[in-house]
């Protein structure tokens, strides 16, 4: 480990270090031919690679051309700036999860919505449903879970009545249009709703959305956050970290 | 050619089973109507527009007659009512059955009195359905039509004018068909949105407008490189039999449509997916449209090895269905999908020998082949690799329309340089392997053959299972996909109603006649 202080420079690496190569791959309006790969050339320089070299150039509509460049990039970065905290644990395995589960005697109940005026329910069925998304099964494929995914367009007063009446253990709400903030009010009336109602204490409140991370979500209230590309068993491992520990 | 052995005596076995299977769904479909299918015959007797709110009238009207407890007559019956009563169109007819208080939905005229006040609209109902029909026939056989495996892309901007650009460029790029896939949950949405659109969450929006719009840059991508470009779109969900008819008479080429798909991975109410599917396909035969059904999807649920004879035994079933519904095998692509996962041994083996068997047990049919998408990473490089197999299983085994794998799978909707470069790899495969099927022949007894021996045994006892249990039991515990759906659960369920004992709907009387 290098002190704070000490620059740590990385750039990409390809035949030799310090050498910067990168490939692009990209498409333009314009049709192939001499102009068309000096603008290529351009575009790739304009990204920061020096020496570029159009190794591909081919007609892929009537009006677009598609390249690709290798150059090297002038970049590097600084990893002593860097300040990220790696993920405290990997989420657990699938069979991690049922086995631990089974600790609570019973099935975790994990109630889902898109709320307000947010009909786009991708996200919470990506999480919820069974075919989930692109091969990750959603939190109804767990035989520890009973998912009851509410859909579109739920209000706040409904979610928390469908959550006590269901007894849920986890509320799960997506938020997926964020015209003037509408999301972030939103959520925030949720938590202050189920606050009121006496039952903020006795739930796991999850926020998700694409515009959605854990410190918004965390600001607003809420236990947690998952911006996109959540997979649901990433919501199902830390449920079940919350409710039962780990392995 | 390249052949796995099939038991003939076994194949027939199972087509015996499917037949029992959907005969005891179709006894209870044919008593039974939805607001779906009513708002389908709504829409084809001329019933159109929407209100400010975007409510389409098909919905408000039936959901008028729904209210009052009398969509079991038929929307045929109070039309023709109206008409009787001096309504002076079936416009103003639906207008006023939806909106008027002067609406009146007890006892009235006669179901033979309605049908004959219908009558002439429900000729140019069907006439709509063969013109278009005859046209699309027309322009197909005034250009050049690609040769299997057809070469299939999804395009999904959200926006339909962006997807007529990327669809004219597919076309450019060696595209035979175009899918524009749909926005993300409007299989749920319980009406059809109106109009142009240009913003969706994962796809667009499937509206009568929007089919419009990409037919007409089909068109254009035809007459410009002369190769004919079809057009696809879904017949699913809730609101699966209006689209069918909206696709008929907008020239659609292809639709996807499967009789369990919605029960399955949309959670739709299972007897109100059968009593759409049925009015779906009728419409879709007349029009001779190409069916896509959705088995590819049970392999990315469940596991591709273990469960690819719940793949051909559904197939069977969906064979079974759309035969009841009028189609004929050539319309009918079953699907299925190379979802294996690649990094086991001998992978490639097993999708060749399932992808030969489904090939060879339904000889007529134009097979539907779908890529890899289960074990797609954000590694685009490998993502290539991976289809190219695809690719090659696909030619191989002959597979009639081949749905291209994206590189760009698992990360975005796919770019244009996406389609490009995966049209490039197919043409590719497909010319340097044309052949590569007819010379070469499987080992006797080897991995290839006893896989789809296998599959075919494993097929066999499910459908002996799923018929002494009824299909609906078995969908209950579970038997396609790994997913369990109630007979009574589900959406759409409050959309269905028995048959009143007389019943109109002259549309589908007409539909039932004529065969495909």
């Amino acid at each position: 480990m290098g002190s704070m202080t000490q620059r740590n420079i990385l750039r990409a690496y390809g035949d030799r270090e310090g050498d910067g190569m990168v490939q692009m791959s990209f498409t333009l309006r314009i049709l192939p031919g001499d102009r068309a790969r000096e603008v290529a050339k351009r575009f790739a320089e304009a990204h920061g690679l020096r020496e570029p070299l159009v190794t591909a150039m081919e007609q892929a509509s009537r009006e677009h051309t598609y390249f690709v460049v290798y150059g090297h990039s002038q970049h590097g970065v600084d990893t002593s700036d860097i300040e990220v905290e790696e993920l405290a644990a990997q989420p657990l395995t699938r069979d991690q999860i049922e086995e631990q589960a089974k600790k609570l005697g019973r099935k975790i109940v994990v109630v889902g919505a898109c709320t307000g005026s947010d009909a786009h329910t991708v996200g919470i069925d990506a999480i919820l449903n069974y075919k989930g998304f692109a091969g990750e099964k959603g939190l109804e494929s767990f035989k520890c879970i009973d998912a009851h995914n509410l859909g579109a367009q739920v209000e706040n007063a409904e979610l928390c009545e469908k959550a006590k009446a269901l007894g849920a253990d986890a509320l799960l709400v997506s938020q997926v249009i964020t015209q003037r903030n509408c999301h972030k009010e939103n959520a925030a009336a949720l938590v202050e709703l189920a606050t009121r109602q006496g039952f903020r204490d006795k739930v796991i409140l999850l926020l998700g959305g694409p515009r959605i991370d854990h410190n918004l979500a965390v600001e607003l209230g809420f236990d947690a956050g998952f911006g996109p590309g959540t997979k649901p068993i990433t919501v199902a491992s830390f449920l079940v970290e919350r409710l039962v520990g780990r392995v | 050619m390249t052949t796995v052995p099939v038991e003939q005596e076994k194949v027939e076995a199972c087509r015996a089973f499917a037949a029992d299977i959907a005969d005891d769904v179709q006894r209870f479909i044919d008593r039974h109507t939805t607001v779906g299918v009513e708002r389908t015959v709504a829409r084809a007797y001329g019933v159109v527009g929407a209100d400010a709110e975007g409510t389409p009238l098909a919905n408000a009207l039936v959901d008028r007659i729904h209210k009052a407890g009398q969509v079991g007559r038929g929307v045929a019956y109070h039309l023709g009512r109206a008409l009787c009563e001096g309504a002076a169109s079936v416009q103003e007819a639906a207008e006023m059955l939806a909106f008027s208080e002067a609406a009146d939905f007890g006892p009235g005229p006669s179901a033979a009195e309605a049908r004959g006040a219908i009558e002439a609209a429900t000729r140019e109902a069907i006439a709509r359905i063969d013109s278009a029909r005859d046209e699309r026939e027309a322009n197909k056989a005034a250009h050049r039509v690609g040769t299997a495996p057809l070469k299939y892309v999804i395009v999904a901007t959200g926006n339909i004018y962006d997807d007529a650009v990327q669809a004219k460029a597919a076309g450019f790029a060696g595209a035979d068909i175009v899918a524009v896939i749909r926005a993300t949950a409007q299989s749920l949405l319980d009406y059809v949105p109106e109009g142009p659109t240009t913003e969706g969450y994962g796809g667009t929006y499937a509206t009568q407008e929007n089919f419009r719009i990409i037919r007409r840059a089909a068109d254009e991508a035809t007459r410009d490189t002369g190769t004919y470009l079809a057009q696809t779109n879904y017949s699913s969900g809730l609101c699966m039999s209006e689209i069918a008819w909206m696709a008929a008479v907008e020239r659609l080429d292809m639709l996807l449509n499967d009789a369990m798909y919605g029960i399955l991975f949309r959670d739709i109410n299972m007897q109100r997916t059968f009593i759409d599917q049925y009015f779906s396909r009728r419409i879709i035969a007349r029009s001779g449209i190409v069916i896509n059904t959705g088995e590819d999807n049970y392999l990315t649920t469940a596991d591709a090895v273990e469960k690819a004879h719940t793949v051909l035994a559904s197939q069977f079933i969906n064979e079974a269905f759309a035969r009841r519904a009028g189609l004929r095998e050539e319309l009918m692509g079953l699907g299925h999908a190379f979802e294996i996962n690649p990094w086991l041994e001998d992978s490639l083996l097993f999708e060749l020998a399932q992808a030969q068997l489904v090939r060879q047990i339904f000889d007529r049919h134009p097979i539907k082949w779908m890529p890899p998408t289960k074990f797609k990473t954000g590694d685009i490089f490998h993502s290539h690799v991976h289809d190219a197999m695809f690719n090659l299983v696909g030619i191989t085994t002959g597979q009639s329309i081949a749905l291209l794998g994206m590189f760009s799978e698992a990360v975005h909707t796919p770019l244009l340089m996406d389609r490009y470069l995966s049209l490039k790899s197919a043409r590719y495969i497909f010319t340097a392997a044309r052949h590569l099927g007819d010379e070469i022949q499987w080992k006797p007894g080897g991995i290839v053959e006893s896989r789809a021996r296998e599959v075919l045994d494993k097929a066999h006892a499910l459908l002996r299972e799923v018929e002494r249990e009824t299909l609906w039991d078995a969908i209950g515990r579970g038997a396609f996909g790994d997913v369990k759906r109630t007979r009574t659960g589900g959406k759409g369920y409050s959309g269905v109603v028995a048959r009143h004992p007389e019943y109109l709907n002259p549309i589908l009387e007409v539909l039932e006649r004529s065969s495909s």
